[in-house]
C-alpha cells in the first residue's frame, strides 16, 4: 500500500503539468497509466506531428512536448506506474483507496482524472466467435513467442506490429498475413520482405480479405476468411493474432460513480472537482460551460486541481500563492538556486 | 451548404444541413447524430469517425489523402467504401450525399 497526497489518472501533457504543479506546491503524488510509456495522446496518436498551439512554443511534436514535460517534473522524482490502469476507487474514512489492475494499492486524499478520452486498449476483431478464445489463442499482443513454434499461426493487420511479427515468427511457425487491402502501412523494408517470404511460399499473403469466423472444438483449429466479394477461404489455425491499433475505452471510470455527460465528466471550473469530493476532472475528459479541448487549457485545470487538493492534503495548513522567480521554498523543491 | 444523410447502422436516418467548410463529421457531432464518436477531434488520429459512403458517392468525393487508409485499417470493420468522415470537407457540391455509419466504431 502506498500512501500518497494525490493519485493521477493518466500520463498525458494535463497530468504531467498537473504533476508539476503539485510538486511546486509540495505535494507527493503517484501517476498510473495504461500505457507502456508516458505522453498519453500525444505519444501514442501523433508523436510526429507537430502542434501549433502550446503558449510560447511556437512548434512542438508530440513527443518533444511529452519530453519537456517529463524534464519539466524531474526534480520531484515522482513515480510512475506503466502498463497499469486504475480499476476500483473506493472512500474509506474521507480518503480514497485506489486499486489498480496489477493489484497496486494506493491511500490517498485526492484522485485527479487526467484521462483523456479513455485508456488505450488494442482493437479486437468484430467477430464473436473470437471472444470465446481471447487471451488464450486469439492474441492482440505477444508476451512469449516460443508457445507459437512449428504452429499454425494467422496474422491480421497491414502495420509494423502485424508485419514484424509475421516476418519473426515465419522462422519457427507456419505464418498467414491477411490484410483488407493490397497497401501495407509497415515500413518499407518489412513490406519488401514480406514480398519476399511470400514469393518463397515461406508466408502464405492475403489480401483483401478480412476475418469471417474462428473454429475450434475446445481449441482453435481454423480461422475463415472472406473477401469484400463474399468469397471465403478457410485457413488452418492454431493461434490468430490481431494487429488494428488501439482504441480508446473509457473503461472502468464509467463505474466509480460520477456523474457522467456521455463520455466525459461534468467538474466545477473553480478547482475542477467532480460530483465526489477529492476527485479532480481535468484534460479532455472533463465538461463544463466552454471547454476547449486543447492541451494549454488541460494545463490551466491541472494547475488549478493541484489547489484544489492541496485543501484536503494539507487541511491544517493555508495554501499561499508563491511565485517560481522569487519563492525560495519552490527553487528548494526545484533543486535550483 | 449541404444536406447530408446519416444513416445509423438500425436504419434510422438523419438528416440535416452541414454548413460549407465543415466536415462530414463534425456536421454529425453538432447534430448530436449517434455513431459518430471521434475521439480525436478530427485528427486522422483515431478512427472513430468511420462512415461507409454510398458507392455512386463514393467515387464523387475528393479522394483520400496519404494516411487515411492507413487509419482506416485500425477502424471498426472497414469495407472499400470506408472513409473517415474528419476528412470530408463539405461544400455544396457535397448536397444529397448519404453515408452509413458502421454497427460501432470502438
Amino acid at each position: 500500500m502506498i500512501k500518497t497526497d494525490v493519485v493521477i489518472v493518466g500520463a498525458g501533457p494535463t497530468g504531467l503539468f498537473c504533476a508539476h504543479q503539485l510538486g511546486i506546491i509540495g505535494l507527493q503524488c503517484e501517476i498510473v497509466d495504461n500505457l507502456d510509456k508516458i505522453g498519453g495522446q500525444c505519444i501514442e496518436l501523433y508523436p510526429d506531428k507537430p502542434i501549433y498551439d502550446i503558449p510560447a512554443v511556437p512548434e512542438c511534436t508530440g513527443e518533444e512536448l511529452t519530453n519537456n514535460l517529463i524534464e519539466q517534473i524531474k526534480p520531484f522524482k515522482f513515480n510512475f506506474h506503466l502498463n497499469d490502469r486504475v480499476q476500483e476507487l473506493t472512500n474509506e474514512n474521507d480518503n480514497w483507496v485506489v486499486k489498480t489492475t496489477n493489484g497496486k494499492e494506493f491511500h490517498t486524499p485526492n484522485v485527479v482524472i487526467a484521462g483523456g478520452v479513455g485508456s488505450f486498449e488494442p482493437r479486437k476483431f468484430p467477430t464473436k466467435s473470437a471472444e470465446k478464445f481471447d487471451g488464450t489463442s486469439v492474441l492482440y499482443s505477444i508476451k512469449d513467442k516460443t508457445i507459437f513454434k512449428d504452429k499454425s499461426v494467422a496474422i491480421f493487420g497491414g502495420g509494423d506490429s502485424a508485419l514484424d511479427w509475421a516476418i519473426e515468427l515465419s522462422n519457427t511457425s507456419k505464418v498467414s498475413l491477411i490484410h483488407r487491402r493490397e497497401e501495407f502501412r509497415g515500413a518499407p523494408s518489412s513490406v519488401q520482405k514480406i514480398k519476399e517470404l511470400s514469393e518463397k511460399n515461406v508466408i502464405n499473403l492475403f489480401t483483401k480479405y478480412s476475418i469471417k469466423d474462428v473454429k475450434g472444438n475446445g481449441s482453435l483449429e481454423e480461422v475463415e476468411i472472406k473477401s469484400e466479394e463474399g468469397e471465403s477461404k478457410i485457413l488452418k489455425a492454431d493461434y490468430v493474432l490481431g494487429f488494428f491499433g488501439l482504441i480508446m475505452q473509457l473503461g472502468p471510470i464509467a463505474e466509480w460513480g460520477l456523474n457522467l455527460d456521455k463520455k466525459v465528466i461534468p467538474v466545477n471550473t473553480e478547482n475542477f472537482e467532480t460530483n465526489k469530493k477529492g476527485i479532480f476532472a481535468i484534460g479532455d475528459i472533463c465538461t463544463y460551460p466552454g471547454k476547449l479541448k486543447l492541451i494549454l487549457s488541460g494545463f490551466h485545470e491541472g494547475a488549478l486541481a493541484a489547489r484544489g487538493c492541496f485543501k484536503y492534503a494539507r487541511p491544517k495548513e493555508k495554501y499561499r500563492f508563491e511565485f517560481t522567480t522569487a519563492s525560495n521554498t519552490i527553487k528548494d523543491r526545484l533543486g535550483v538556486k | 451548404m449541404a444536406k447530408i444523410k446519416y444513416i445509423e447502422h438500425n436504419g434510422k436516418e438523419h438528416i440535416v444541413e452541414v454548413q460549407n467548410g465543415l466536415t462530414v463529421m463534425e456536421g454529425a457531432v453538432q447534430n448530436d447524430i449517434p455513431g459518430i464518436d471521434a475521439d480525436c477531434g478530427g485528427g486522422m488520429s483515431c478512427a472513430t469517425c468511420h462512415v461507409y459512403v454510398k458507392e455512386d458517392w463514393y467515387e464523387k468525393l475528393p479522394k483520400k489523402e496519404m494516411g487515411e487508409d492507413d487509419m482506416l485499417d485500425q477502424s471498426y470493420e472497414p469495407k472499400s467504401n470506408s472513409r473517415l468522415s474528419c476528412q470530408i470537407m463539405v461544400s455544396d457540391d457535397l448536397d444529397g450525399l448519404s453515408v452509413f455509419l458502421p454497427e460501432k466504431q470502438v
